[in-house]
């Protein structure tokens, strides 16, 4: 089997995922063809080299629909001969791209492709393309259906971790963004979202708040509290895991992943594939590993996906030197570093999605980029890149510098 | 003017034809094999006959129908069963099939056959019948009181299945009509236009002309959502508003079943379904849901509890034949605490002149003081009238002296539970009441036979056994003591049958029926507590199982020091071994050491604060021995210990002849403590189980908890033969 390598990653900033985001303004197939365009020019790629684009997309619909993979590579200018392809599996998708990518490399069928992801919240809406799983009875009831947010509280409730907990992790999420971007650590990789006259329309995150502390996260109220009761889903969260008396709700906007417009992209190939290109590759991937998991508690899936991941790679934990574990929620994180033993020092070294912002689909792609950015930066060899999915899934990628 | 059986069926000279139900022998129009038939004869006269411009159906009855013949529901599933035996399953479904949907499809002829067609409806109109309103064109309501619409199915464990719940959803808001197809409330008229659900509310005897008035103005034979450009009232399935209604309820179903009702998923996903196709292929199906929950044992088995094994007991099926009515004109209460004061309220509202004693007036006049708030309660939420109140009040006499009860028809004795205190009573009013008076005592503890003994007049002694909450509680447990003759067993059915609960005659023994039942879910409870299964899991088994509270919430209701004080009784009567040694330190720990008495002093298993919902008392954890990691934990075994232990008692009962008839302790079981309602009852979820499983399951269960789940002969011998209660009650019958 061929070596999968890592010959670039890129991604745009986050634009905060409302109407009055900077980002709103930028169609969803733009946000992609500017990482698509930067993996082309920095690298002097010529794209007809490029067999696959993937791209993860949580709501292909309307403009992010029928194949966006497509639409943008063709609109970043790579041909008619260059074909893509949009994947869907919610939150993992853009990293489950890069990962589809490498496995066409490591099968020989493919000597450079393009994995990543796009999500404009702002202009489709969370949600929009709709899916049985909540509304279909016939799937659930048996399931337990449940909004994210009322499964971090059970994950919350069942592992012990208190507000101040999940506030506190927030508040580090946010010191160590701000610290990065203050670094610098993130420029190698943002790429500026322009417009058609070259005038930057957004180049930083925009969703962090760094100002944040325990005593402003204190008075926001939980956010699911209400729905968990008049909805009915603390009574199905209870009956899945009935060892649970009561939900207690402590997920709030602060302690949540920001809900951002951006893009991602990641150029894979075999070691032919760089040389073709002229390229020196940057890491090579492990293993990657998805499951299915608990679907009440859904976002535990990273655990049992990292453990797996690991075992494929012929490494354990303690083989690698940094986490990085998209941080849908606080307890998502915390329960991670609880399950795993973790050295909290380890993870998500620079911050996430509760500062930055989790543009769905791409997330994936992007932190797989941050993570390996900050090997170089440290001069460390490996890294697990996890995020929680929706339905009770998890994906993981374990990387290692060349 | 043509003849059937069940319709008569004319058409004026306009050209407007009326068909009016009314079936000869029957107090009740219902929907029969035979009616479905002349339906269609009817559909097809209107439909090809030129001259005849449209029909109103109508009801020659007081009443327009209480819906389909469940009998006839229940025999075309023997009728499958036998079939599938003959051509085998896919055979015999293909027309299990057809024949469950003939309802639907007959309606459906009715809404599409070109002619308008007018329901005009008078008193309830229920189930099937009121489908057929749905489907009808026009509907109209008389304006009486009595006049009732609605769709009960859920009740027995079906559901709406021609048409129902098809229309529903197309006439209202989704959420609006999931709620009244999961509930199967009666609505009222005026509600019942505001819902949507009909079109016109006019006196009684403008029903028809209203109907005709409306076919004659050019009212449309074409249903609304037949029509192009109809929209549902909710849009459609998937879009922001569908995402809004469907996840939560699918949650509340979760939360307000546990799933342990096919009928609501059913309901449910027919709806879900349905609202996403045209009509006809709408009512497809909702017909494939309904041939399968038909063919479900829950829909079995509640049929034959809350309908027809309820209808037979009220209706005093354990009632001596030879014995004539029993006159009960005047009705003693001796005792005026919590129980004699409610069991005064409860008579005196059934329009019994009631003599309420107690030691002196004012302990009378208190105990009257109960009906006074409670017929306050009833004039704040509208239910009553002021003249109804004074009325009621002026029925109760409060007394202390016994001789107001020289004249009374029954005595029923509700004093403090002591053998000395009961024998004075007795003796009291034996002095003073007539030869033919009926005593009863409703001790709840205290053998009949035991205190009958203190009684002159011991075949005339019977134990009428009341449940808390009296004025909520529908079930009766009337116990026979060894003499009881069969003159005090009718005057007792009689009694709760004049106060409209259901009676369950059971005979003497400690704890009667459903105590001892109850007792066996506590004790079970207790038990896991101390294996070290956390508490919230225990709770949580008895909810999902289906019981209406955990076994811990249920000792905190009824009192952890009651619960204490029985066992100790029981230990000093019994011995030693017939009490769990742990569950006695446990309660000790709780009631002598924490003065934990349960909700009564606001601290239990659970504490009670004053604002915001019960917690499990923290301080739990230190009185369990060791703490279960939950994860290793088999919920559903945890679910079936708490189901079973109730239900071999009750098989207990029956060995032991304190239950004679298996409706009794399923019926019992229900209205007494909520017993899983989806089994149909303790007895029929072993029959529906199979004896043979159970008995396995009961063998699995004793070898890993122990011999209080050793299996009772009775089961052996049902497990040996094939034998069901049912069956065995049956062949009793018969013989």
């Amino acid at each position: 089997m061929a070596d999968a390598f890592i010959y670039d990653a890129v991604r745009t900033p986050r634009g905060r995922g409302k109407a009055d985001g900077s980002l709103h303004e930028v169609p969803a197939v733009d946000l992609a063809v500017t990482a698509l365009d930067a993996i082309r020019r920095r690298n002097d790629l010529d794209p007809i080299l490029v067999e696959d684009v993937v791209l993860g997309c949580v709501d292909p619909v309307g403009e992010a629909g029928g194949d966006i993979a497509r639409a943008s590579a063709l609109k970043a200018g790579f041909g008619k001969e260059v074909p893509g392809i949009q994947i869907n599996r919610f939150c993992a998708s853009g990293l489950d791209a890069v990962n589809l990518a490498a496995a066409q490399v490591m099968t020989g069928m493919k000597d450079i492709a393009i994995g990543g992801g796009v999500e404009s919240m702002s202009r489709i809406g969370m949600g929009a393309s709709g899916g049985a799983w909540p509304a279909d009875p016939g799937i659930a009831v048996p399931y337990y259906f449940l909004p994210q947010g009322i499964s971090a509280d059970l994950i919350a409730t069942k592992y012990g971790f208190s507000r101040d907990d999940v506030d506190a992790y927030a508040v580090e999420s946010q010191k160590r963004a701000a610290r990065a971007w203050e670094e610098g650590r993130f420029k190698k990789s943002v790429i500026p979202v322009k417009d058609i006259n070259g005038l930057t329309i957004l180049d930083r995150d925009e969703h962090m708040r760094p100002q944040t502390d325990m005593q402003s996260l204190g008075q926001l109220k939980a956010a699911f509290e209400q729905i968990g009761d008049m909805g009915g889903f603390d009574a199905v969260a209870i009956a899945a895991h009935p060892d649970v008396e009561f939900i207690n709700h402590v997920h709030h906007a602060g302690n949540s992943s920001g809900i951002v417009d951006g893009a991602s992209a990641v150029l894979v190939g075999s070691e032919e594939g760089g040389r073709k290109a002229g390229l020196k590759p940057r890491a090579r991937i492990r293993s990657f590993a998805s499951i299915g998991s608990d679907l009440a508690l859904m976002l535990t899936g990273p655990i049992d996906v990292s453990e797996l991941a690991l075992k494929k790679a012929g490494m354990t934990k303690d083989d690698i030197d940094l986490f990085e574990i998209n941080e849908a929620f606080s307890a998502v994180v915390l329960r991670y570093i609880q399950a795993l033993d973790l050295d909290p020092a380890k993870v998500n070294v620079n911050g996430g999605a509760i500062a930055m912002g989790h543009p769905l689909g791409a997330t994936g792609g992007m932190i797989i980029g941050t993570v390996l950015d900050e090997l170089e930066r440290t001069g460390k060899q490996t890294a697990l890149i996890t995020l929680c999915v929706a339905a009770g899934m998890g994906t993981a990628t374990v990387i290692e510098r060349v | 003017m043509t003849n059937f059986n069940n319709f008569r069926f004319e058409v004026d000279g306009d050209g407007i034809a009326v068909a009016t139900w009314d079936m000869p022998g029957r107090s009740m129009n219902v929907i029969t094999t035979e009616v479905m038939g002349e339906l269609s004869a009817i559909i097809e006269t209107v439909a090809n006959d030129a001259a005849i411009k449209g029909c109103v159906v109508t009801s020659g009855k007081d009443s327009f129908s209480g819906g389909a013949d469940l009998g006839m529901l229940q025999e075309s599933k023997t009728q499958f069963e036998k079939l599938a035996k003959e051509k085998g399953p896919e055979e015999a479904m293909k027309a299990f099939f057809e024949e469950s949907r003939r309802l639907s499809l007959l309606y459906r002829r009715l809404e599409t056959s070109g002619k308008p067609f007018v329901a005009a409806i008078h008193g309830v109109c229920l189930g099937g019948a009121f489908e057929l309103a749905l489907a009808c064109h026009h509907r109209v309501l008389s304006d009486v009181d009595a006049t009732r619409v609605g769709l009960p199915e859920i009740k027995v464990g079906l559901f709406p299945g021609a048409g129902g719940t098809q229309r529903v959803a197309r006439l209202m808001q989704t959420g609006d009509a999931l709620q009244m197809l999961l509930k199967g409330d009666q609505i009222r008229p005026l509600m019942a236009r505001n819902m949507g659900l009909v079109h016109q509310v006019v006196p009684r005897d403008q029903l028809v002309q209203a109907g005709k008035d409306w076919i004659k103005g050019g009212g449309s034979a074409e249903a609304p959502w037949d029509q192009k450009g109809f929209k549902l009232p909710s849009n459609k399935v998937y879009t922001p508003a569908g995402m809004q209604i469907w996840p939560p309820a699918n949650a509340i179903y979760r939360r307000e079943t546990q799933d342990n009702y096919p009928a609501a998923r059913a309901i449910l996903e027919a709806v879900y379904q349905g609202l996403q196709l045209p009509m006809d292929q709408a009512l497809r199906v909702e017909s494939r849901f309904f041939a399968k929950i038909l063919r479900s044992k829950e829909a079995a088995a509640m049929i034959r509890t809350f309908f027809l094994s309820m209808q037979e007991l009220n209706k005093g099926a354990r009632r001596p034949k030879n014995v004539p009515p029993t006159s009960l004109k005047k009705v003693g209460v001796v005792g005026a605490g919590f129980m004699g004061a409610s069991i005064a309220y409860v008579t005196a509202n059934a329009g019994m002149e009631v003599v309420l004693i107690d030691r002196d007036t004012e302990a009378a006049e208190k105990g009257k003081a109960h009906s006074h708030k409670l017929m306050t309660d009833q004039i704040m939420k509208g239910r009553a009238k002021t003249a109804d109140r004074d009325a009621l009040l002026a029925r109760i006499k409060a007394s202390a002296d016994y001789n107001d009860l020289k004249d009374c028809d029954l005595v029923v004795e509700a004093v403090f539970e002591d053998p000395k205190v009961k024998a004075d009573v007795i003796q009291k009013v034996e002095a003073v009441i007539p030869a033919d008076c009926i005593f009863a005592s409703n001790t709840s503890t205290l053998p009949i036979s035991s205190l009958a003994k203190t009684s002159k007049r011991p075949d005339e002694f019977i134990g009428i056994h009341f449940f808390s909450p009296v004025e909520k509680m529908m079930l009766v447990e009337v116990i026979l003591g060894k003499q009881t003759g069969d003159k005090a067993l009718a005057a007792a059915l009689d009694f709760v049958r004049a106060i409209k609960k259901t009676p369950i005659a059971v005979n003497d023994s400690r704890g009667f029926f459903a105590n001892r039942c109850v007792l066996g879910y506590i004790l079970e409870g207790h038990l896991m507590f101390l294996e070290g299964v956390p508490p919230a899991m225990i709770e949580n088994a008895g909810k999902q199982a289906g019981m209406p509270v955990g076994p811990l919430s249920l000792n905190d209701e009824v009192g952890v020091d009651l619960g204490l004080k029985i066992l100790r009784a029981t230990k000093e009567q019994l011995g030693e071994a017939a009490i769990v040694p742990a569950q006695e330190q446990l309660l000790t720990e709780l009631v002598d050491k924490g003065g934990r008495l349960g909700r009564k002093n606001r601290k239990g298993f659970y504490d009670y604060p004053e604002n915001g919902p019960k917690r499990l008392w923290p301080g739990l954890k230190e009185l369990q021995p060791k703490h279960l990691d939950a994860e290793t934990l088999d919920m559903q075994e945890l679910k079936k210990r708490l189901l079973v232990t109730q239900a071999l008692e009750a098989a207990r009962t029956v060995e032991e002849g304190v239950i004679t008839d298996p409706r009794e302790a399923d019926v019992g079981s229900i209205l007494g403590f909520g017993f899983a309602p989806y089994t149909g009852g303790v007895l029929s979820y072993i029959d529906f189980m199979g004896a043979k499983a159970f008995v396995d399951l009961c063998r699995d269960l004793q070898a890993k908890y122990g011999d209080r789940f050793a299996p009772p002969k009775i089961l052996l011998d049902m497990a040996a033969s094939g034998e069901t209660f049912y069956g065995q009650a049956e062949a009793r019958k018969a013989a």
